[in-house]
């Protein structure tokens, strides 16, 4: 049975929506995310597995049994908000041991756990500091250990990292990623950062415009996006307009508009499109291969265009080609290849070329 | 870390309101604990100072002031009827301004005029409202009359610190509160009360400073038992014309306020901590 359960919410603020029909389910010790630009409705389904807003349609279940009409602080879900709102007038063990004055732990279990979860964020030190005498990764600990010390069922963490800058935030990458393994709680945290979203989830469920696009683990998002806003949405990709020819035997051959033929073997789990439909053909910058000398006509898969820009990036470079047919398309390089860089310059003519097994078929 | 500039600009800025408080309050301040120190005029006013050389000085007034429990007995009652007075108006206005600071913004602006507006129209006049409302009832000339009319002048005193502290509060901390298992007595008394002490601090030191010193409502509301220091101080100036005894007066009743601050102060000081 999933830890939670959303079945078809639906919820409006005027002519908005903010969740229409959200259906999902997330199973107990995942760590879930919700992924979505800014709008898309993640943060009102995280407030409503929290207890603050109530959908006008469909149900939410925590452990099969349905949330409606139990306030906040009585559900045993607990947030970590992205202003962390620890609170400026008690200490750090006084914020962290909060949720267990409200249970009405007796004291000595809560000087046992305060000791022992200050101890798993790295601030047994802090215990008598106050807010304002802390850094913002620090700060940030204190909301993890308060949300928690009383095990609750579920962990909501609403962009939590947003606040901090580039270096500190890989860092409470990782240490997030191993605190929720130690814990074993369900962890469900919303985003906007596709690369917060693919290096720290299980499973993520893409959003727009209040609904789920795809769910799935950050490969098969990132891999086989299911649709153009969620191949957009993750990453960079390229585009290429298509007609279907043939699908057969796990094959597709697809005409490129003003261009040619190319052959695709798509993965394994996506259903064949049918000959005759149009749609967009789907390659990530970096499985695309460039070379002026032609090593990559090899591949069946290459056309020939001209190089416009290069953007050096230190440990990749970054090619905008633009086909013959005027489509642009971007090509990631690493660096570390002996042919590249200095060998092409912008208005060279280069090939593009790609592997069978690259690239997916989306339909329009 | 870079050392901050010294600025001359900004002593400059502070100069003139600077000169202004060192003339017009410590001055007189000086002078009044003088006085105190001094015999009364012939026909009031003070005597001179200096006579063949000699600095004319006496304890006189304080040997008056602590020979008599009268006295004692008025700064009693005074800080009583500061200290009622004080408590209603917080009682009052607490929920008045959590009301204002968590409606909408526009609604915000229009109930803090509201606030503001009885000092439109002049203090005396509406002490003589008053009067009329306490008539029939035969409230007038009580104990009751005087704390009304204090609480109803000083009430604005006590909202708009308060309001002002109040509206700053984030509201996340009363959901990350919830959201942790308080319910709704709890988060008054566990954020937002704890949070409004500097606002409460504030709105007490507005009102009971003020009341202390206040004359005019004892004398157009209150009986004859009703005397306040205000009352002693403001007679000793213009009515018997003992300037020494009321500069007397006036630097016990701050040194009194100045103590209890002091005091408040450190019991602040001495309840941090603790898990």
């Amino acid at each position: 049975m999933p830890i939670l359960e959303l079945r078809r919410i639906t919820r409006c603020f005027g002519p908005l929506k903010a969740a229409d029909d959200v259906s999902l389910s997330i199973e107990a010790g995942e760590f879930f995310t919700l992924l979505g630009p800014s709008g898309c409705g993640k943060t009102t389904l995280l407030r409503m597995i929290a207890g603050f807003d109530e959908p006008d349609a469909g149900e939410l279940l925590l452990d099969g049994r349905p949330l409606s009409g139990i306030p906040p602080e009585k559900r045993p879900v607990h947030t970590v908000f992205q202003s962390y709102a620890l609170f400026p007038h008690m200490s750090v063990a006084q914020n962290v041991a909060f949720p267990l004055r409200m249970a009405g732990k007796p004291e000595a279990e809560i000087r046992r756990l305060l000791a022992e979860t200050l101890e798993l964020v790295h601030l047994s030190d802090k215990a008598r500091h106050f807010p304002h005498e802390l850094s913002g990764g620090q700060k940030q600990r204190v909301a993890l250990a308060r949300g928690l010390i009383n095990k609750p069922r579920l962990l909501l963490l609403d962009e939590p990292l947003g606040a901090l800058d580039a270096k500190l935030r890989e860092q409470m990458e990782r240490e997030l990623v191993a605190l929720q393994r130690e814990v074993g709680i369900t962890f469900v945290f919303v985003t906007h950062s596709q690369q917060e979203a693919l290096a720290l989830s299980q499973r993520i469920a893409v959003m727009n415009e209040g609904r789920v696009e795809q769910v799935g683990s950050p490969e098969q998002i990132y891999r086989i996006p299911r649709n153009r806003f969620v191949a957009d949405f993750i990453g960079t990709i390229n585009l290429l307009p298509v007609e279907v020819l043939a699908a057969t035997h796990g094959r597709l051959h697809l005409r490129v508009a003003g261009l040619g033929e190319i052959i695709a073997v798509p993965p394994g789990e996506s259903a064949l499109p049918v000959a005759g439909e149009h749609g967009h053909f789907a390659l990530r910058p970096e499985q695309l291969r460039v070379s002026t000398h032609g090593e990559v006509r090899e591949l069946h898969n290459h056309f020939s265009g001209t190089l416009r820009d290069t953007l050096y990036r230190g440990d990749v470079t970054v090619y905008k080609v633009e086909l013959d047919n005027g489509v642009m398309l971007e090509a990631l390089l690493t660096n570390s290849a002996p042919l590249r860089a200095k060998s092409f310059a912008p208005g060279d003519a280069v090939t593009v070329g790609w592997r069978h097994d690259s690239g997916v078929f989306l339909h329009d | 870390m870079t050392r901050p500039r010294r600025d001359p600009t900004r002593w400059l800025v502070s100069l003139p309101p600077t000169l202004f408080l060192l003339a017009f309050f410590l001055a007189p301040a000086l002078l009044m604990v003088l006085a105190s120190f001094r015999h009364p005029g012939e026909f009031g006013g003070l005597a001179p100072l200096l006579v063949d050389g000699k600095p004319q000085l006496t304890l006189e007034t304080y040997r008056f002031f602590f020979g008599d429990w009268i006295y004692a007995e008025v700064f009693l009652r005074s800080f009583i009827v500061a200290a009622l007075t004080t408590l209603f108006c917080l009682l009052l206005a607490y929920p008045l301004a959590l009301t204002i600071a968590r409606s909408s913004a526009r609604r915000r602006d229009l109930l803090v005029l509201l606030v503001i507006l009885p000092f439109a129209s002049n203090f005396l006049i509406r002490v003589y409202a008053w009067i009329i409302l306490l008539g029939p009832p035969h409230l007038l000339y009580t104990t009751f009359a005087v704390i009304a009319g204090m609480v109803y002048v000083h009430l604005p005193f006590m909202i708009l610190p308060l309001y002002t502290n109040l509206e700053k509060h984030d509201p996340t901390l009363l959901e990350a509160a919830q959201d942790l298992g308080a319910d709704a007595w709890t988060r008054f008394w566990r954020i937002t009360f704890p949070l409004s002490l500097p606002g409460i601090w504030a709105g007490t030191a507005l009102v009971f400073i003020p009341v202390l010193g206040m004359f005019a409502i004892p004398e157009l509301l209150g009986g004859t038992g009703d005397i306040l220091i205000g009352n002693l101080i403001k007679e000793q100036f213009l009515d018997n014309r003992d300037w020494p005894l009321g500069s007397t007066l006036s630097l016990l009743l701050t040194v009194a306020v100045l103590a209890l601050a002091g005091l408040s102060v450190w019991a602040g000081r001495a309840r941090r901590g603790g898990i």
